[in-house]
């Protein structure tokens, strides 16, 4: 594998262009339909949606809440009113049946800068990185939860780039450009998939709404793999494709079921031989119809 | 040899913890501060109708504008991050545009966490603010002219802003209208700071806790305590002596002789100060 190959060339090849990037188009233009969904009001004054990702109004009937800030809320002392309470409600039953980090990959403003970050480093070979664990995102996604409860204030919202961008994307950006910028930068020269790989404490949190989520992509057709590494590249969470993809020797179901999983669906996109898909958590099970090839000879046990 | 790798990886698992959890910690300290310090709101901006008190309010409000996009005038905005206050959280500037007071006080019905507070539902007790008039060297009215603007835009007007007469020394012949603020019907909207006529507005509206002084709790207004016994609480009331030359009496000077000067008939609809008897 040389810095050059250019990743997803051999899906392109058996798929070609629109086949090896149809979940990523798929997830910009969710992206980019649901923030013109909140910009229309503003800017055109035709009023879908009201509000942003904290709490939101559609078609002045269906509330939906952002879960973290409002637990954040609970926690500083404030009881919310029926609304908001609603909106939660809802918001954490579609996670929990979409994913918990579906929000990251499908919803969230930042992924964009973040992917921008992470297809630049790719392009240009950027190696270099601060390596760092994993897990820090909980830590600080407990301090954020603390310190709520400490000063009786939602102290992250200060500072949290992913309601900042959002918010101000609808309703002025004033200087959160630079924190944006900030975020850019460390995830391309400091360190890959850093903010949301590592440090956000609103991907953590949905994370674990979604821990036993219905929709999980799965290695279905493992057998096949022919160990490109594609998928282990461009995955921003690659921790979690390991298990599935490798671990039909020990008896490891094809499911991806890490709750970092953000189902966005690249390594379907990426794969030449269509190795990955979307299934229900129920489904895991590989398939047998692969090509009988190295992997395939390992046998399938689960 | 299996041992010692084990406590060997463990002993890093653990470095590996603190390092994060030190870090974190840092991390977490600043952000403290930091939300600590933005705790106090700046004296300029003012909340919607029904904010709960600045602390609490910051723990409640989940900074979703949905009351910047019901209020009808377009007053609110949501705090920027190089803003004084709470990044994300509303508020509006009074000489800039002020609150025009809803009776239906939209922007507390489209706040979905009592961040503003659903309990307030008659406008006129909403206490956003308190206007003070903190210059009477520019103040208009003090300077003896009729400005009068911050008085006739009062929504609460006579009762939140008053014209106090007074007798005006320079000219010796006219008569001064003091703008007044009673701090029970002030809502604080911001109307009167808006409309002051000068370069920089004399009349501003400040946060409470800013324009709004306090007794000692231990004080007692002797005229209050006689109104509430109903007689004199020193007993007997002395009558006063005046040490006049003699010749000389109280003749006039109704304040001296403690009974309060009728007030003049007032037309119903029409404002106090606007009266033309005794002007």
């Amino acid at each position: 594998m040389s810095v050059n190959r250019k990743i997803g060339a051999d899906a392109i090849m058996a798929k070609g262009w629109l086949g090896a990037h149809k979940w990523l188009l798929l997830r910009r233009v969710t992206q980019l339909g649901i923030l013109s969904l909140f910009l229309l009001g503003p800017l055109a004054g035709i009023w879908i949606v009201k509000g942003n990702l904290a709490y939101s109004l559609t078609l002045n009937t269906l509330p939906l809440t952002d879960p973290y800030v409002l637990l954040q809320s609970l926690l500083a002392g404030h009881v919310p009113e029926k609304l908001a309470l609603i909106g939660v409600v809802i918001v954490i039953g579609f996670y929990a049946l979409a994913g918990g980090r579906a929000y990251c990959a499908w919803v969230c403003p930042v992924n964009m800068v973040t992917d921008s970050a992470a297809w630049l480093r790719h392009r240009f070979g950027i190696k270099s990185g601060a390596r760092f664990s994993r897990s820090t995102r909980y830590w600080i996604l407990a301090m954020t939860l603390i310190l709520a409860l400490a000063t009786g204030t939602i102290a992250w919202e200060m500072i949290n780039p992913v309601s900042m961008l959002h918010r101000g994307l609808i309703f002025g950006l004033g200087t959160a450009w630079a924190i944006i910028l900030a975020v850019f930068l460390f995830d391309l020269f400091v360190s890959p998939d850093g903010w949301c790989g590592h440090l956000c404490p609103v991907g953590a949190f949905y994370s674990l709404i979604g821990k036993t989520s219905l929709v999980r992509v799965n290695a279905l057709q493992r057998a096949a793999c022919n160990d490109c590494m594609d998928c282990f590249v461009i995955c921003p969470e690659p921790q979690v494709i390991k298990p599935a993809l490798k671990g039909a020797a020990k008896g490891i179901g094809p499911l991806i079921t890490s709750a970092n999983c953000t189902n966005c669906g690249r390594c379907i996109d990426v794969c030449s031989k269509d190795v990955f898909g979307f299934v229900l958590r129920f489904n895991n099970k590989a398939e047998n119809s692969a090509p009988q090839g190295k992997a395939a000879a390992l046998g399938n046990r689960s | 040899m299996a041992a010692n790798t084990n406590s060997q990886s463990r002993r890093q698992f653990l470095l590996d913890m603190a390092k994060t959890a030190c870090g974190v910690g840092m991390f977490g300290l600043g952000l403290g501060l930091y939300a600590n310090q933005a705790r106090a709101l700046p004296p300029t901006a003012i909340r919607p109708p029904g904010a709960l008190p600045e602390h609490d309010f910051q723990g409640a409000c989940i900074r979703c504008g949905m009351c910047v996009r019901d209020c009808p005038y377009h007053i609110l905005e949501l705090a920027r991050p190089e803003d004084d206050l709470a990044t994300g959280t509303p508020y509006f500037m009074a000489r800039k545009i002020p609150c025009e007071m809803c009776e239906d006080i939209p922007c507390i019905k489209a706040c979905p966490t009592g961040a503003l507070d659903h309990k307030l539902t008659d406008i006129n007790k909403a206490k956003m603010g308190l206007a003070a008039l903190v210059d009477q060297e520019t103040c208009l009215n003090f300077l003896g002219l009729r400005c009068d603007v911050c008085y006739r835009v009062c929504p609460v007007i006579d009762k939140a802003i008053t014209l106090e007469r007074s007798h005006n020394v320079r000219t010796n012949k006219h008569t001064m209208f003091l703008p007044t603020v009673h701090s029970e019907h002030c809502t604080g909207c911001g109307k009167c700071e808006k409309s002051c006529v000068l370069e920089v507005a004399a009349i501003k509206v400040f946060p409470v806790r800013l324009a709004k002084g306090e007794l000692g709790k231990h004080y007692r207004l002797g005229w209050e305590e006689k109104k509430k016994a109903g007689e004199s609480l020193v007993a007997p009331e002395i009558e006063h002596q005046y040490n006049l030359p003699e010749g000389f009496k109280y003749e006039q000077g109704p304040g001296l002789s403690g009974e309060a000067v009728p007030p003049a008939a007032t037309q119903p609809g029409v404002p106090q100060a606007l009266h033309g008897d005794k002007l």
